[in-house]
């Protein structure tokens, strides 16, 4: 009962050199044919984490900004869970995520779980501490400075909000693509929320998954070279954005 | 200039698209690994015109899935699972579609002698006995699952293994990688194994035992239990694997001129 | 409403135990350029501070002819360091506008007035934090001025300017106070104070040791503490 069919030459072998060069050109062949999947889950990829951002970021500016601005009792203690829960472990949220969207769950009526929708919620929820935090950390330094102005001009705690989220702005662009790195790499939780379903929630990191537990190196790499390709982009192209309004033509 | 680009990201993320009817079948990885799926999946949209969306997980996760009523239907190997989801009322029938095998690999070394054993037992005794590094999926999927009833028929308890059993708690190619890297023997789909692209210094040591076949089957959810669940796309879609052309396709399925999937639907 | 006299009792801060400024007990008319002098650490800044009700007072009471609120209104403050807004000079003078609901494009064109007047009107659209010093200090001044106030609380504008931008805030000052608007400042420029005071405070250890008439003061303070200052001596 032996059956050799499936053994290789050890000369196949190959070595993780020989793996980084043909992911090399795996990614150049991709982007040079612009391969309709690659385009389809890039896509996806940018889809799915700009939309998280620019909900995360509507949630968590503000509230850094308030954080900033306002004295309550539990200001340090919101503070602390806001740093604390930066370290929120992806696949943590997204299997509480899942729970929640489950046809089992609380949120089942819905239909959310695997689908974008679902992809974007986990990471909503993993991005706000960090936008949060970050911009907390700058807003406050900007707000030690304009403290006694604003109060001497009678601003109404909406207006300082609104002033230091308006002269913050540099400052939280960073707070912003501090948290479109931290999504767009992910892999935890849209893996468990999303399903990697081809055509409707694979994204980069998932596909990478899928094409490491296939053995299929060469792509796996190639795929993620075009993901440190986009988040390299996506960041030149919004540091473009900042300094173009630094020179003051916004 | 900055208009465009705020544009494109807006419509970035307003865009969606527009589809054909779906459907989520929740299936095992070793199904998936196979490659069948990207033959049958085009045919079913051309002759149905539906969207199956598969959900590649663990036979475990695949119960737990058509339970909660998030997938349509399941198709998984692991029968006593099947039967106590049937038995549960979640499922309305299980439907026998098609089996593969497995196999069990190894270093080209073969330092157990696993090549040379009678049967399935046996090899598993010897890999015991010289205490080689063998990795288990220890997943709870179906693979694992009928790894562990090897196990136990050739008398022997996986719990109280030594070191040399690792249960790495991964799907098959991620387990596949691991024993690549380690010179372990594993037992793996036939499918997955031909499709492994990262073989390494492994090779494919023992097959052939009846009990090491592998019988796939297809149990829509019931409705009954999750009134959302698209049950007549279910079931159109189980008309469709047990057809004619499901046959042929999945008997003509190969890897490197070797068929995978045997077709025993009865009808 | 009048806003004047303002009436101050007892009025005192105290931080982490340590009074800082009281208790005070003064009256303020509505007339003319009153100078805070005193030395270092005396509590000039944060008695200016109380008076225009940006430090939580500990005891006492301070209060207007006309009610707080709408006190608050009339009334500006230019910090020592002057606090520049991460924005154009332009929409820094105008933010004082907008924050009173003022439109756009209606308080950007007062800015702009105001920004020539204190001689800005070349770099309107400038980022604040690029200006000099003596820059800086004008476009507090104009921040401060554009609302037009009733009442404007000054903290040793002139403290890290040269001789040249000195003498422009002082005109600009002049201009002010000539129009109706009341000052209140403090200075360690004792010849600044000569020149702009109508009455002195002079306040020594967070207490108004003398307060007199400028002419009054500078002729012969009325106590040995007072003479020692104006002679230059270490006064504690």
């Amino acid at each position: 009962m032996v059956d050799r069919a499936g053994m290789r030459p050890l000369g196949e072998q190959r070595s993780a050199m020989t793996d980084l060069w043909a992911g090399l050109s795996q990614a150049f062949w991709l982007l040079v044919t612009l391969d309709a999947d690659l385009v389809e889950i890039t896509l996806r990829s940018l889809r799915v984490t700009l939309t998280a951002l620019a909900i995360a970021c509507a949630i968590a500016l503000p509230l850094a900004a308030f954080l900033a601005v306002r004295r309550f009792r539990a200001r340090r203690a919101t503070i602390a869970v806001l740093n604390a829960l930066m370290g929120l472990p992806p696949v943590v949220v997204g299997l509480i995520v899942y729970v929640f969207l489950s046809r089992a769950g609380p949120f089942g009526v819905f239909g959310l779980l695997f689908t974008p929708t679902a992809m974007i919620i986990a990471q909503v929820i993993i991005v706000v501490p960090l936008v949060a935090s970050i911009a907390h950390q700058s807003l406050r330094e900007l707000w030690s400075d304009y403290h006694d102005l604003l109060i001497s001009m009678n601003a109404t705690q909406l207006q300082r909000i609104k002033a230091l989220l308006w002269d913050g702005r540099r400052a939280l662009l960073t707070a912003a693509l501090a948290g479109f790195g931290r999504a767009i790499g992910e892999v935890g939780a849209i893996m468990v929320v999303g399903g990697n379903i081809d055509h409707a929630t694979r994204v980069l990191t998932t596909a990478i998954a899928l094409e490491t537990g296939k053995g299929e190196f060469a792509m796996a790499l190639g795929l993620g070279f075009v993901l440190i390709a986009l988040a390299i982009a996506v960041n030149l192209c919004i540091h473009w954005l900042g300094r173009t309004e630094s020179e003051g033509r916004w | 200039m900055k208009r465009l680009v705020l544009g494109a990201a807006a419509s970035l993320v307003l865009a969606s698209a527009a589809l054909a009817e779906e459907m989520r079948l929740a299936v095992t990885t070793s199904f998936h690994n196979s490659g069948l799926a990207e033959v049958l999946l085009p045919e079913i949209k051309k002759d149905l015109d539906l969207d199956v969306q598969l959900l590649v997980v663990g036979t475990g996760q695949a119960i737990r899935l058509g339970e909660a009523g998030d997938v349509d239907a399941i198709l998984v190997h692991s029968k006593k699972a099947e039967e106590a989801f049937l038995a549960g009322g979640h499922g309305t029938r299980r439907r026998e579609i098609m089996y593969n095998d497995f196999v069990f690999i190894g270093p080209e070394g073969d330092a157990a002698g696993i090549a040379g054993a009678e049967d399935a037992a046996e090899a598993l005794q010897q890999i015991a006995d010289a205490g080689a590094a063998f990795v288990s999926r220890g997943d709870d999927s179906g693979t694992h699952k009928k790894e562990l009833s090897l196990w136990a028929s050739a008398g022997l308890d996986a719990e109280a293994f030594g070191p040399w059993y690792r249960a790495v708690g991964a799907g098959m190619g991620a387990a596949l990688n691991t024993a690549s890297g380690m010179d372990a023997y594993i037992m793996s789909d036939r499918a997955s194994w031909l499709n492994f692209g990262n073989k390494g210094g492994l090779a494919l040591l023992f097959a052939g035992d009846p009990v090491l076949f592998n019988q796939y089957a297809y149990i829509p959810v019931n409705p009954e239990m999750h009134g959302h669940v698209k049950h007549g796309l279910a079931m159109q879609l189980e008309e469709w694997l047990v057809s004619d052309k499901a046959a042929a396709l999945i008997n003509g399925y190969q890897i490197n001129g070797e068929a995978l999937f045997v077709f025993n639907a009865k009808r | 409403m009048q806003m004047f006299p303002l009436v101050a009792k007892g009025a005192q801060v105290r931080r982490r135990g340590k009074v800082l400024v009281g208790p005070v007990d003064l009256t303020l008319g509505g007339q003319g350029t009153s100078i805070v002098i005193g030395p270092n650490g005396a509590g000039k800044t944060t008695l200016l501070k109380m008076l225009h009700g940006i430090v939580r007072m500990n005891g006492g009471s301070l209060d207007w002819a006309c009610p707080l609120e709408e006190a608050q209104k009339r009334q500006a403050f230019v910090f020592q360091t002057p606090v520049m807004m991460r924005r154009t000079v332009i929409d820094n003078i105008a933010y004082p506008l907008r924050l009173a609901g003022m439109g756009r494009k209606d308080a950007r064109e007062r800015a702009a007035d105001w920004a020539s007047r204190v001689g800005l009107g070349e770099i309107l659209q400038r980022q604040a934090t690029m200006l000099s010093g003596g820059e800086r200090q004008k476009l507090a001044l104009a921040r401060a001025l554009v609302r037009e106030p009733e009442v404007l609380f000054l903290d040793e504008p002139c403290a890290a300017l040269d001789g040249r931008a000195t003498r422009e805030i002082e005109e600009i000052l002049a201009h002010a106070s000539d129009s109706g608007t009341r000052l209140i400042m403090s200075t360690h420029n004792m010849g600044q104070a000569r020149r702009l005071a109508d009455e002195v405070i002079f306040v020594l250890g967070g207490r108004i040791h003398e307060f007199s008439p400028a002419e009054e003061f500078f002729a012969g303070p009325g106590t040995s503490q007072g003479r020692a200052f104006l002679n230059g001596d270490i006064v504690e």
